[in-house]
């Protein structure tokens, strides 16, 4: 009974100490930090971020620090919650993000991110061929997306595909998927895991540039319209943390990015400038899809 | 029992026509001869990150489950009170992968995140167990105290000291599924070994994956090795000394969290009953109603399949079987599959065979069956049969199964609620259950929409809950909660 009691007061004494611990959450001293949604090969990305941020704080004068994440809605959460004051976003996740934090701004997007593509891409077996119309013979094969929240892999090419069938696309795909990012579209093409795929027309080229594609059970078939895409959003408060003028600071640092090796990690050719306003054709297209409310 | 039995399998064979079983792979071999290789040539990445990602691990699970452990404690000792009954079911009814995304969103990716998905589910399994293992004590002690004993007293001293041992034991096993649990959360951004092993899986790379799920392996079977009672205090202060507590609040978010963003859309400005019916009716036929249907037969046939992969392996370990040799393989075999968290096996065969039911039923079939395998394999040792009973297949079907099958259909009812809780998280890898659209309202914005699916999902859960017991008890089925 005696050695009950004991551990008794052993449980109340951990009770205790979590209680105390769990309400002086600390907070340090802010990094700046950085995210970016993980569209592709995350090894390669947590790589080539890395010296991105190198690069970032040299230019800045101030610690730079990029996180890794999972998915994209994790991308854009962590820039609500001021986990990270900058991300390259796609499209829709910048919609999304600037919605969700206001005053929070676009400042730079790729030379290519003005008129962005998507390709879609076929395996072999279904003798699907590369041609300038959309390609209406998709109907009935198994179709992947690539993440849920992807301009370029999911809301544009769901508009093209709603557009020419006037249909959902679970009435007209045998299967829909979604694989989460642009290299793994192309590998489960690639595999004949799913007949049809649609990806960031950037990703296939380097990918295609690196040999690492197999053209022989892999091709493009049809190449969209132009649209909006990837851009570098901040938060608007930033300028109170970091002094006035910090926002400025950031973007003529990453207009200024000229270094090859560091644009390959978007892959980009050049930064150039953007603005919100830049993004609401993509805003009207998700509300038209359903994907977002329309913003009262 | 035999009907209940068969009436199982007609429900699951009844569901079978709407399960989607295709493998849509074209080349299904070659990929998994690759994961074979990978398996028998593990490499571990750096051994930083692997020391980096195996500490994260333990250091989310204990403060997971320790607090869990301490709230689960105090939720019991009002177990008699139907609300916290009802609380603590529906607390547990919600998947910690879920109470993870919920909390990223709160307090970003962070410790506290991590800590809290554990803690919260697991205090309302706690509360449970604590609390029928208090009501399952004899009653004699109590009987016997002098009138005017306070109450507090009276539980310390005759309600606590009988149950303190099996307390221990259940605790410590689920030590071992918090290690699993946060293994997982891995695999939605938390720096645990999910985190690599999802990257390692996703791009091929069998030998580093098999590394990791090798170390996670080792980790949990050791467990009974360096878990002793006396060094958990200083387990818990390296754990918060590891991963302090710490959380991204801004408490205008959490304020518009509550007031706004999980307020149904059609209602933010104000009442509006019929846009409200509109709303609850499109996601109903959109999403709640084919996700309720898909979980429930996800969950029915992976029951079918549980029982399958019981009946055929729990032999394997049985000393009424085979020889030394054949049961070291079996648990071996065991081992693996009981330590390999549903989640992971599922998403191993995701990518084996592209994305249907099949891989989500091998994957809840083998994790489930391996456990209730092991324990039936353990009351099979303790049967005594005669000298000259038969060998063989004989033995198999006249001598051990019907003695055995009462217990095996009690741990296989009790299972029943989890694997509905897995059928429903298996979403997120892409099969239509519930999951699978809290997912997507989790990466579209729209908390309204993932509260209600949760929401859902949580009454389904108890429900079937309710239902397993009901069955356990009109089958006169006991089981001790604390083995499972």
């Amino acid at each position: 009974m005696k050695s009950a009691r004991k551990r008794v007061t052993a449980c109340g004494r951990i009770l205790l100490s979590f209680l105390l611990v769990t309400c002086s959450t600390f907070l340090s001293a802010q990094t700046f930090t950085f995210t970016a949604i993980p569209d592709q090969d995350e090894t390669r990305l947590t790589e080539r971020f890395g010296r991105v941020a190198t690069y970032l704080s040299q230019q800045l004068g101030t610690e730079v620090r990029y996180i890794p994440v999972k998915s994209y809605p994790a991308a854009v959460a962590a820039f609500r919650n001021d986990q990270v004051q900058l991300a390259w976003f796609g499209g829709l996740t910048g919609v999304q993000a600037r919605n969700l934090v206001p005053g929070s701004e676009a400042i730079a997007q790729g030379a290519e991110d003005t008129a962005f593509k998507t390709y879609f891409i076929a395996h072999s077996s279904t003798g699907l061929k590369a041609g300038d119309a959309f390609p209406a013979a998709i109907a009935g094969k198994s179709f992947t997306f690539g993440s849920k929240g992807s301009t370029s892999g999911r809301l544009m090419p769901e508009f093209f595909v709603r557009e020419h069938f006037k249909k959902a696309p679970e009435q007209i795909f045998s299967r829909v998927g979604f694989s989460g990012d642009h290299s793994r579209t192309i590998a489960l093409v690639q595999s004949g895991a799913y007949d049809v795929g649609v990806l960031n027309y950037t990703v296939w080229d380097e990918e295609l540039k690196l040999g690492k594609i197999d053209t022989s059970k892999v091709s493009v078939i049809w190449t969209t319209p132009t649209y909006p895409d990837y851009q570098w959003s901040i938060r608007g408060d930033v300028d109170s943390k970091w002094g006035a003028g910090f926002k400025q600071k950031v973007q003529k640092a990453l207009l200024e990015m000229k270094d090859p090796k560091l644009l390959e990690a978007f892959p980009r050719s050049a930064f150039v400038p953007a603005q919100n306003s830049d993004y609401a054709p993509i805003e009207d297209t998700a509300v038209s899809l359903g994907i977002m409310d329309e913003i009262m | 029992m035999v009907r209940t039995s068969l009436l199982f399998l007609l429900a699951a064979l009844l569901c079978l026509p709407w399960a989607d079983l295709q493998i849509s792979t074209l080349d299904p071999w070659l990929e998994l001869s690759r994961l074979g290789w990978g398996l028998l040539t593990p490499l571990p990445p750096s051994t930083p990150t692997l020391l980096d990602a195996l500490a994260n691990t333990l250091a989310f699970a204990l403060q997971g489950v320790a607090l869990g452990a301490v709230a689960g404690f105090w939720l019991a000792l009002f177990y008699r009170w139907q609300w916290v009954r009802t609380l603590a079911a529906f607390i547990r009814s919600i998947h910690e992968l879920f109470w993870a995304l919920l909390f990223v969103q709160l307090v970003g990716l962070s410790s506290v995140a991590g800590v809290l998905a554990i803690a919260i589910p697991y205090a309302g399994t706690f509360a449970k167990i604590y609390g029928e293992l208090f009501e399952e004590v004899d009653p004699a002690a109590l009987e016997a105290l002098p009138a005017g004993t306070s109450r507090l007293s009276a539980f310390f001293f005759t309600v606590l000291p009988p149950a303190w041992p099996h307390l221990l034991t259940y605790t410590r096993y689920r030590l071992e599924c918090g290690i699993r649990s946060s293994a997982v959360l891995g695999f939605i951004g938390l720096p645990t070994v999910g985190f690599h092993l999802e990257t390692a899986l996703k791009q091929g790379m069998y030998s580093e994956a098999a590394a990791l799920f090798y170390a996670l392996v080792l980790v949990i079977v050791t467990l009974h090795l360096w878990m002793r009672r006396q060094l958990l205090p200083l387990y818990l202060l390296l754990a918060l000394w590891w991963l302090p507590p710490a959380a991204q609040v801004n408490p205008t978010l959490v304020w518009q969290f509550f007031t706004v963003d999980i307020v149904p859309a059609p209602l933010r400005a104000g009442w509006d009953g019929a846009a409200l019916w509109l709303w609850l009716q499109a996601l109903w036929l959109k999403q709640i109603g084919p996700g309720l249907a898909n979980t429930v037969v996800l969950g029915l046939i992976a029951l079918v399949a549980t029982s399958g992969v019981t009946l055929l392996t729990f032999p394997l370990v049985s000393r009424l079987f085979g020889n030394i040799f054949t049961r070291s393989t079996g648990h071996v075999f065991l081992v693996l599959m009981r330590s390999a968290p549903e989640y992971l096996l599922a998403f191993v065969g995701l990518l084996l065979w592209g994305p249907s039911m099949l891989p989500a039923i091998v994957a809840l079939g083998l994790h489930n069956g391996a456990i209730i395998a092991h324990l039936v394999g353990h009351y099979s040792n303790e049967l005594n049969l005669r000298e000259d009973a038969v060998t063989g297949f004989n033995r198999y079907f006249y001598e051990v199964l019907p003695r055995v099958y009462r217990t095996f259909l009690a741990f296989t009812l009790y299972r029943f609620e989890i694997l509905l809780r897995e059928s429903a998280i298996l979403g997120i890898l892409g099969i239509p259950t519930l999951g699978f659209f809290i997912d997507s309202a989790f990466s579209e914005f729209r908390f309204d929409r993932a509260l209600l699916l949760l929401l859902v999902t949580a009454l389904l859960n108890m429900a079937v809950d309710m239902i397993a017991r009901h069955l356990r008890r009109r089958l006169q089925l006991s089981t001790h909660p604390e083995d499972l």
